[in-house]
């Protein structure tokens, strides 16, 4: 399906990207796409890997996608990016957040964190890179860095003109919108 | 009204829609969002059984009694529910009754990835399988009509995939099906040889109606393009298959699988050059073709292990390999691992400095077993710890080989299968220690409450189980309750149950470090480099919140509970609280 478009969240469970896939499918709903999006639950809040899927177009069939087919992957982690590269397009782009979460194997000292990712990374394919805890710290609220991603994602992927205000108005508690609003700015203009 | 809703939230409203009115579940992942979506509808009964057994018999009492019940569990669920489903497909129904079986192709969050369409067909009950949320709703109140047509339990297999994505969902009416008028009826619902003889006779009859419908429903369809290759699908692997072929090749979608619709079957497989049958896990679509005298490809190129996706059919049957971006190093992974504060945490630290063997069980305290605890040896349903324990026991005992056991077991899963297992414990005069890990919650599939929390489904305050009490009552003398995150009264008890030669219970009772509703500490710990000599002791709990930065241990006060159980492994005072 050469019209459907491919999203994938990964990170570690507790770091927003089931609320992050949730205003994102609810804009693209908004805007008239058949959108279907997939998650894996259970041991998310147990520190393992979670990734969500987003699938967007005219007719959307398959809930999830294979290796070599995501046209950005967003990741909330490092590691997790590296990870998930298999399942990028060799043309897709990488939105990557420069932040570390040690899984138990490091914490243990049975294996060491690997450095050098964000370069590996750059060299084979486009990337883009945040600091989204800092930019959402500046903000007022370091909670709001899932949507700082998710607002370099909208840009990098131009769906600049679906209406996000909405779209976080109904999937956000009140007292967070405003902030909401402004992490999703902030992610747009720093990925422009 | 159209709206993303997931496959279990779309069961929910389907069963709204479908006018039932009693739902009964046990958590178990992908099931459980079912029965919390439908909790809330004020019009049906909702509960938490506390097992799949116990629930499948709420719905066939509902049923019975005229109502449309439903009951959901995921796939090793209907395990425990067997029982009850093989008769009640032979009493068959007076309210429609609807067993929602989530099975978990990829073993996501499960022991094993058995196919639970073979139930159906061992059962012999009708099976319906959607591909989508729409068919996941629909296909709920398709369930109940042909329940109450053909007099049969109905099974509605969903998987990981149907119930964990959203798609859109056009909304129907309510259909106010109330309570049917019941009747005493012995012969049928009373199963003993003498009736159960007859009524086998008779559900086959209905199975053999319920085929012609299979032949004739539009729940399975023919989509003809080209007739070069055709494909037998259901469930999700429709999608996947749609996904990759589109419109190039025909297709006999399947949404009715048992009985198949054999005579469309043969009728599609006829007029197709080549036959694929696509299809999760086992052959069960093939195997019946096969039957049938048709050659298809399907196992021989299709996996049948793990989930399938588009990508994975599209290599096995058209052998097209993508280049991909590989990475040049493996990244280490991230396997799942006990929260910061969790009381479980405790507990095997204290079992793993021990020379025991631990039969444990399944919840959050099976990562009890990941490194660097590593402090259990078996896993292997719910309720086998104590049960397995006391075999493992005896067969020691028999056999003169020494040596201690301890059975760990959490409060949800000896509500749902542990204490059958005590009692035989009890009454067998066996030796084992049994320690009930209750953290107050159902914690793995996401804080249910269950028989000891004092709050139904609903919401309700009700009578909260006494754990120590049960223990006593099943013949347990020997009861004690510690806080698991005191390691000195943690560590005494777990000594003290090395040396006993009778059976004895250690309820490690202190909340799970995720509710908020119950007192958590307050603060987090933090290290004084200036005291630490980096002996790293504090490192051998696994605490995803303690970490070794250029030799140094360092505590993250974000992710930090304040349980102070690293404290207590300091030798050098070294971790101090802050923030109280
Ligand atoms: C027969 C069966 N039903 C349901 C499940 C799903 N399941 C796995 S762990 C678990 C809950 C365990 O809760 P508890 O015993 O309280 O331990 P906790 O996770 O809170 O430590 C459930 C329901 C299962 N694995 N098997």
């Amino acid at each position: 399906m050469a019209d459907v478009k491919n999203i994938l969240f990964v990170g570690v469970g507790g770091q927003g990207i089931i609320l992050t896939s949730k205003v994102l499918s609810t804009a693209l709903v908004n805007a008239g796409y058949d959108v279907k999006m997939s998650e894996v639950h259970g041991m998310a809040q147990r520190g393992g890997s979670v990734t969500t899927q987003v699938r967007y177009g005219d007719k959307v069939y398959s809930p999830i996608i294979g290796k070599g087919q995501a046209d950005i992957i967003v990741s909330f982690e490092r590691m997790e990016a590296m990870r998930m590269l298999e399942y990028l397009k060799k043309d897709g782009v990488m939105v990557v957040n420069d932040h570390a979460i040690p899984s138990m194997p490091i914490l243990t000292g049975a294996a060491e964190y690997p450095e050098g990712i964000i370069e590996e990374l750059k060299g084979k394919v486009k990337t883009i890179v945040f600091k989204a805890a800092d930019v959402a710290r500046d903000l007022g609220n370091p909670r709001t860095q899932n949507i700082v991603l998710l607002g370099a994602l909208v840009k990098a992927i131009g769906l600049e003109s679906l209406d996000w205000d909405k779209a976080i108005e109904q999937e956000v508690k009140p007292q967070f919108v405003d902030i909401n609003k402004k992490a999703l700015q902030k992610g747009m203009e720093l990925a422009g | 009204m159209k709206k993303l809703l997931s496959g279990n939230e779309a069961i929910a409203r389907g069963a709204y829609e479908a006018g039932i009115t009693v739902a009964a579940a046990y958590p178990g992942t992908p099931s459980t969002e079912i029965l919390e979506n439908i909790g809330p509808y004020e019009g049906i009964y909702a509960e938490w059984a506390p097992n799949e057994k116990v629930a499948l018999e709420v719905a066939v009492g509902a049923s019975i009694s005229g109502a449309r019940a439903l009951a959901a569990m995921k796939h090793v669920g209907v395990n425990v529910a067997a029982d009850p489903l093989f008769t009640v497909a032979y009493t068959g129904v007076n309210g429609g009754l609807v067993l929602v079986s989530a099975d978990d192709p990829g073993l996501h969050s499960s022991q094993n990835e058995q196919d639970n369409r073979y139930y159906a067909k061992a059962a012999k009950v009708a099976m319906l399988e959607p591909s989508d949320s729409q068919e996941a709703k629909d296909f709920v109140l398709e369930a109940i009509r042909l329940s109450e047509e053909f007099d049969v339990p109905v099974l509605l297999r969903v998987t990981t995939r149907i119930c964990h994505s959203k798609g859109l969902v056009e909304f129907g009416e309510k259909e106010e099906a109330g309570i049917k008028p019941y009747e005493r009826n012995m012969g049928k619902y009373i199963a003993t040889p003498a009736n159960a003889r007859k009524l086998h006779v008779s559900l086959e009859e209905r199975l053999e109606k319920l085929e012609e419908r299979s032949n004739s429903t539009p729940l399975n369809f023919i989509e003809w393009n080209d007739k070069k290759v055709g494909i037998i699908t259901s469930g999700i692997s429709y999608q996947y298959a749609k996904e990759v072929f589109g419109d190039s090749v025909s297709y006999l979608k399947l949404g009715m699988t048992f009985p198949l619709p054999r005579k469309m079957m043969a009728e599609f497989a006829k007029q197709v050059e080549t036959l694929y049958v696509i299809e999760e896990n086992e052959p069960y679509i093939e195997e019946a073709v096969k039957v049938l005298g048709f050659d298809c490809i399907g196992k021989d190129k299709i996996p049948g292990v793990f989930e399938l996706n588009p990508d994975i059919i599209e290599r096995s049957l058209l052998g097209t390999e993508k280049e991909l971006l590989k990475p040049d190093r493996q990244m280490p992974g991230r396997p799942p691992v006990l929260c910061p504060g969790c009381p479980h945490r405790g507990l095997f630290f204290a079992l793993s400095k021990k020379d025991a063997v631990v039969t444990s069980d399944i919840g959050c305290y099976t990562l009890g077993a990941a490194p660097p605890l590593n402090a259990a040896d078996t896993c292997i349903c719910m309720g086998a710890s104590i049960s397995a324990g006391h075999g493992f026991k005896k067969a020691m005992e028999r056999n003169g080989r020494d040596g201690k056991v301890f059975a760990v077991i959490g409060d949800s899963t000896f509500f749902h299968s542990g204490l059958t297992g005590l009692m035989d414990v009890a009454y067998n005069k066996g030796n084992i220690t049994v320690i009930i890990a209750d953290n107050r919650i159902t914690g793995m599939t996401g804080h249910q409450d269950n028989p000891g929390t004092g709050k139904t489904l609903k919401g309700e305050d009700t009578v909260a189980l006494d754990i120590p009490k049960i223990c006593k009552a099943l013949g347990i003398e020997d009861v004690k309750v510690v806080n698991p995150l005191n390691l000195k009264e943690m560590r005494a008890a777990v000594n003290e149950a090395m040396k006993k030669e009778e059976p004895n219970v250690i309820v490690t009772q202190w909340p799970c470090a995720l509710i908020k509703t119950e007192p958590q500490p307050k603060g987090y710990c933090q290290v004084n480099q200036d005291k630490c000599t980096q002996c790293y002791a504090c490192m051998q709990i696994g605490c995803p919140a303690i970490s070794k930065q250029d030799g140094k241990v360092i505590i993250d006060d974000t992710m930090c509970n304040g349980c102070e159980l690293c404290t207590q492994l300091c030798a050098f005072k070294a971790i101090e609280k802050v923030g109280e």
